[in-house]
């Protein structure tokens, strides 16, 4: 039986050995609650602390207080937007985001609506790219709040944060950046970028479900959006999740440390096997050639459908995504590859590979040969 | 079925090797359903001898379902009368299948429906002979 090959990194990430590591120094979790003052709440507190230290230096502040600790990338964006655009609410009643970005950036900013808020939804172009002249249209002096990804995790494009942070803060709002698939793969920095708020997650940078994080710059303010017992000043009531924040710490240092290396070894991969992939008939390259994640290969496949890849890839031992209709919760096409322009239809054929550590040069023969049996195979069967 | 999502060791052994691929030149009757906004087209080419299916062929665009189910419903129907081929409903095909996912019984399971279209197409021109 051959190996597995795992190419679904964007939806989950084993956890990092080191990370593991770490935490295995924990087997019995943290005793203590970091709002007591006896020892075992003190080494809970020093936990965290060192945590936020770890975050904040990943994403280039030299404030850690910046960071607060949430249930995931999720649980950010919904602080981020809901609790800046509430808070700030007499700055004015208007929300812009890419019309790319996460359901979770896109159904709190929708939501909202609800109390008043009205929503732009800022183009992309072909390639996944931000319209910058469209986007400076769109943020008027009453914008509160602008979301744009750091970059995109179905089609693995990159945004020119610079560029957006100074068309935002020309009209005075708060420039939101969701970098959940791009925090440890390209370098971030909120100072020199000029970001407001900032998501991350534990998982997608080798560290465990079921955490996050959110950078605030210092003065900006935000509303929480639970309500309890003032945790992470207030904005993330409720006791700490200290096992799993420490290791999210552990994990951005190690990002932080490996990241150049690392994504210069996946980038590698990942052009060998856009070079080989898009060299099957009829299959193309999704989002930008260049501008793209190091770890992010994503494709379309002309008069087939994507589950069906993803299920004869996974017959073959390969697991890839796919922004299928036929896979998501809703059964709608993916609102990513409509906005990038591809019909209904082209949009079906979706097929996306996102890499990591386990991951080596030796399995690209492998990945593109089962692909071509599958388009093959599949390619047989259709009626267009 | 205890899994929500995944799909039945019945459905994978239609996907991956599904019976009666193909299309029959001049068929005596044909079937289309589906579109691409849906995700899902089938066709399905019947020949009818006294009033049996004789031969039945398929081409589907979709996921897994909309392959298994096509494959299944073309075994089901091949050999039956006519009468007995419209009497096969989307439940009887998910039924052979060992069920399907929830969320898959309605927009991916149209089978049957271009089965039945295909058996219309057929009784349309046999009444314009």
């Amino acid at each position: 039986m051959e190996e597995r090959i795992y190419l679904d990194h964007a939806a989950a990430m084993p956890v990092h050995p080191g990370v593991a590591r770490f935490c295995r120094q924990f087997p019995d979790g943290f005793a203590g609650n970091p709002s007591t003052i006896y020892r075992e709440g003190l080494q809970a507190q020093e936990a965290v602390a060192t945590a936020r230290e770890r975050v904040a230096a990943l994403v280039g502040t030299s404030a850690p207080d910046s960071i607060i600790f949430t249930s995931g990338a999720t649980e950010s964006n919904n602080i981020a937007i809901r609790g800046a655009a509430l808070r700030n609410r007499k700055f004015g009643k208007r929300v812009v985001a890419s019309a790319t970005e996460h359901i979770s950036v896109l159904n709190p900013a929708k939501d909202i609506q609800k109390g008043g808020f009205a929503l732009t939804l800022a183009p992309v172009d072909r390639f996944g790219t931000i319209d910058l002249d469209a986007l400076a249209a769109a943020v008027t002096p009453g914008t509160v709040i602008t979301s744009i990804h750091h970059a995109n995790n179905e089609i693995g494009t990159i945004q020119p944060i610079r560029e957006v942070s100074a068309i935002v803060h020309e009209q005075g709002g708060l420039l939101h950046v969701d970098a959940t698939d791009a925090a440890g793969r390209i370098p971030i920095d909120v100072e020199r970028d000029g970001i407001d708020l900032l998501t991350l997650s534990g998982n997608q940078l080798g560290g465990p479900d079921g955490v996050g994080a959110l950078y605030i710059r210092p003065g900006v303010r935000v509303q929480p959006v639970l309500v309890g017992g003032g945790q992470e000043r207030g904005l993330r009531p409720g006791t700490e999740n200290v096992f799993a924040i420490a290791c999210m710490g552990e994990a951005a240092r190690l990002a932080g440390e490996e990241m150049a290396g690392e994504s210069k070894r996946l980038a590698a991969i990942r052009d060998r096997l856009i070079a080989g992939i898009t060299g099957i008939e009829e299959a193309y390259l999704t989002g930008h050639p260049e501008e793209r994640l190091p770890h992010h290969a994503s494709f379309r496949f002309s008069r087939i459908e994507g589950e069906s890849i993803q299920l004869a890839m996974d017959m073959l031992g390969i697991a890839v995504a796919t922004g299928s209709a036929c896979t998501s919760r809703t059964l709608e096409a993916s609102h990513v590859l409509l906005a990038i322009g591809l019909a209904h239809a082209e949009a079906h054929g979706s097929m996306v590979a996102t890499l990591g550590r386990r991951n080596s040069m030796d399995e690209v023969p492998r990945i593109v040969g089962a692909v071509g049996e599958t388009v093959k195979r599949l390619r047989a069967i259709t009626p267009l | 079925m205890a899994d929500q999502i995944g799909y039945s060791q019945k459905v994978m052994e239609h996907f991956m090797n599904p019976h009666n691929v193909g299309v029959i030149e001049n068929p005596d009757g044909y079937g289309k359903v589906g579109n691409p906004v849906c995700g899902d087209i089938m066709e399905i080419f019947i020949k009818v001898k006294d009033d049996v299916i004789e031969d039945i062929r398929f081409r589907t665009f979709g996921c897994g379902s909309a392959i298994a189910t096509s494959s299944m419903v073309t075994d089901m129907a091949r050999g039956k009368t006519l009468e007995e081929a419209l009497k096969i409903t989307r439940d009887d095909v998910a039924t052979e299948l060992e069920g399907l996912p929830p969320k898959k019984m309605h927009c991916s399971n149209l089978a049957a429906d271009a089965l039945h279209a295909a058996i219309e197409d057929y009784r349309e021109k046999q009444k314009k002979e």
